[in-house]
């Protein structure tokens, strides 16, 4: 996939050959003005369908959006899926479920198989959620494969539509640093977050996520990646500021948020140490000792 | 010294400890009923006599808002933070302790009962729309997203806003999009209503007053 660099730089040069090709006041207006490109838009929320099937993929929208209360079962913390996928899976730029639709069954290294669009949601339950994998036939699976299925009407299939996943960040100027993340942290995400990272929650209901620790997403899933977490962050916090933080700041507050303690891996095998080795072999802070104490450990 | 002498000193003590408190700081509600004497007036004159505000004429309610937010707009009032020639005068003649004492009188009062609090009609409309589910395509969050189910309010930081009155939710709004009033943590209230326009404005405006803060759907 084009990063956010590479899409500016094409689109710079569409404007550039445009404003040439224009007069000098048109040119003027080419250079100032943004350029939107039109990405895909999912059908308007109030136009569910009626009838039998209306009724699953509002269930959908429903587990997708206080998924504690919807999907119990198979919930091990207190995050939503909408917490991640936000606007209800439907925003660019924050994985919308419209983009990753058409793109499954796909392998991936993860697992190194195969995943069918249901294997790919169980993993968010397996790993996100904390939780275990709902069946295929179950109607919490079905209610969430037929809300994805609905958002991505009229999307073509086997394309990397403009907004899928989260835009990658390039490789920061200056490593990730825990300080510099943990200023980055107080300035910007604790309002919400809590100085702890510990969320707000209302009459039991989670109005902020928590960002690490028991009610979080465990060492298995994409967001303890600090890469994942940077491009997530860069793009959409502070909600309603997407954008704000400069890529470093995102990088720095990415691995202040990943190096704190969170649920086990799923996948743990014997120690830390073996687990790391079979299943971290990329951008994160799990089996890295951090202050006094190894992470991963709990 | 016997123990009798040493009980009474105690006595003594405490007492003393306890009127140079008083006199220190009138309590919260003292100063909400009387005002603190030296240039803030009773506050109920215009926020009503529980806190309730004042529909009317566009007072909000303070009863029930979190503590830190209360305390932080009698700063920003005072400090001329957020302009407010009404209120400016009134904060800065409150010390630090009156500060304190009277927003915890009205944080723990509780949220007002909105009598003039609607049903919502069985169309979703424009103002309920962006209060529940915001205005993604220019990137604004649901209202109720940062303010928590039904506009209740989440401590420390985001006030209740259901069943304030329109006129003062309109107010907020427009402020914050003019830029005149600025206070808001990290820009957040800056951010989410630099793209909605007039009409949305009074659309989400009027639905939050409609709304009764108190209540569960």
């Amino acid at each position: 996939m084009m990063n956010s660099k590479q899409l500016l730089l094409g689109l710079s040069m569409i404007a550039l050959s445009q404003a040439v090709m224009a007069d000098s006041t048109q040119r003027a207006h080419a250079v100032t003005e943004p350029i939107v490109t039109k990405p895909y838009l999912p059908p308007p929320k109030d136009t569910m369908p009626k009838g039998e099937f209306g009724d699953m993929v509002r269930l959908g929208k429903q587990v997708f959006t206080e998924t504690g209360k919807y999907a119990p079962k198979y919930v091990g913390n207190k995050l939503n899926c909408v917490n991640c996928h936000l606007d209800a899976g439907r925003l660019a730029n924050s994985a919308p479920l419209w983009a990753a639709w058409g793109k499954y069954p796909a392998y991936r290294g993860k697992n190194k198989m195969v995943n069918t669009m249901e294997e790919r949601i169980q993993g968010c339950f397996t790993y996100s959620m904390n939780g275990s994998a709902p069946p295929a036939d179950s109607q919490e699976l079905k209610a969430l494969m037929s809300y994805a299925y609905w958002l991505a009407e009229g999307a073509p299939t086997g394309v990397d539509l403009p907004g899928r996943g989260y835009p990658k960040l390039d490789e920061p100027e200056n490593k990730p640093d825990y300080q510099r993340g943990e200023q980055v942290f107080v300035n910007n995400c604790a309002l919400c977050h809590g100085d702890k990272g510990e969320g707000r929650k209302q009459n039991g209901k989670v109005v902020f996520p928590s960002l690490w620790g028991d009610d979080s997403f465990n060492w298995g899933a994409g967001m303890h990646r600090v890469n994942t977490a940077a491009a997530f962050i860069h793009a959409n916090m502070p909600l309603g500021k997407g954008g704000s933080l400069t890529e470093q700041q995102a990088w720095d507050v990415a691995y202040y948020v990943n190096s704190h303690e969170r649920p086990q891996d799923p996948r743990f095998k014997e120690n830390v140490k073996t687990t790391k080795e079979a299943y971290h072999q990329h951008q994160c802070n799990y089996g890295e000792k951090i202050g006094k104490s190894v992470l991963g450990k709990r | 010294m016997n123990k009798s002498m040493t009980r009474s000193m105690v006595l003594a003590i405490n007492l003393l400890v306890f009127s140079a408190y008083v006199n220190a700081a009138p309590s919260g509600e003292t100063i909400a009923r009387q005002g603190n004497g030296k240039g803030a007036v009773a506050c109920i004159s215009c926020h009503g006599d529980k806190g309730q505000g004042n529909e009317a004429a566009g007072y909000p309610y303070l009863a029930g808002q979190p503590l830190a937010y209360l305390v932080k707009q009698l700063h920003d009032f005072a400090n001329k933070r957020r302009p407010n020639p009404i209120m400016q005068p009134f904060a800065s003649a409150l010390s630090e302790d009156e500060i304190k004492a009277v927003a915890s009188y009205y944080a723990q009062l509780p949220l007002p009962k909105i009598t003039s609090a609607k049903k919502s009609p069985s169309q979703t409309t424009t103002g309920e729309f962006l209060a529940k589910e915001g205005k993604w395509s220019v990137g604004m969050p649901a209202c109720f997203q940062c303010h928590g189910d039904q506009g209740r309010g989440i401590a420390p930081n985001f006030p209740a806003i259901s069943g304030q009155p329109a006129s003062y939710i309109k107010k907020q709004l427009e402020h914050w999009r003019k830029g005149e009033r600025t206070n808001d943590p990290i820009g957040l209230m800056q951010a989410v209503v630099a793209d909605l326009d007039e009409s949305e404005i009074t659309a989400v405006a009027d639905y939050l007053s409609e709304q009764s803060p108190t209540t569960y759907k």
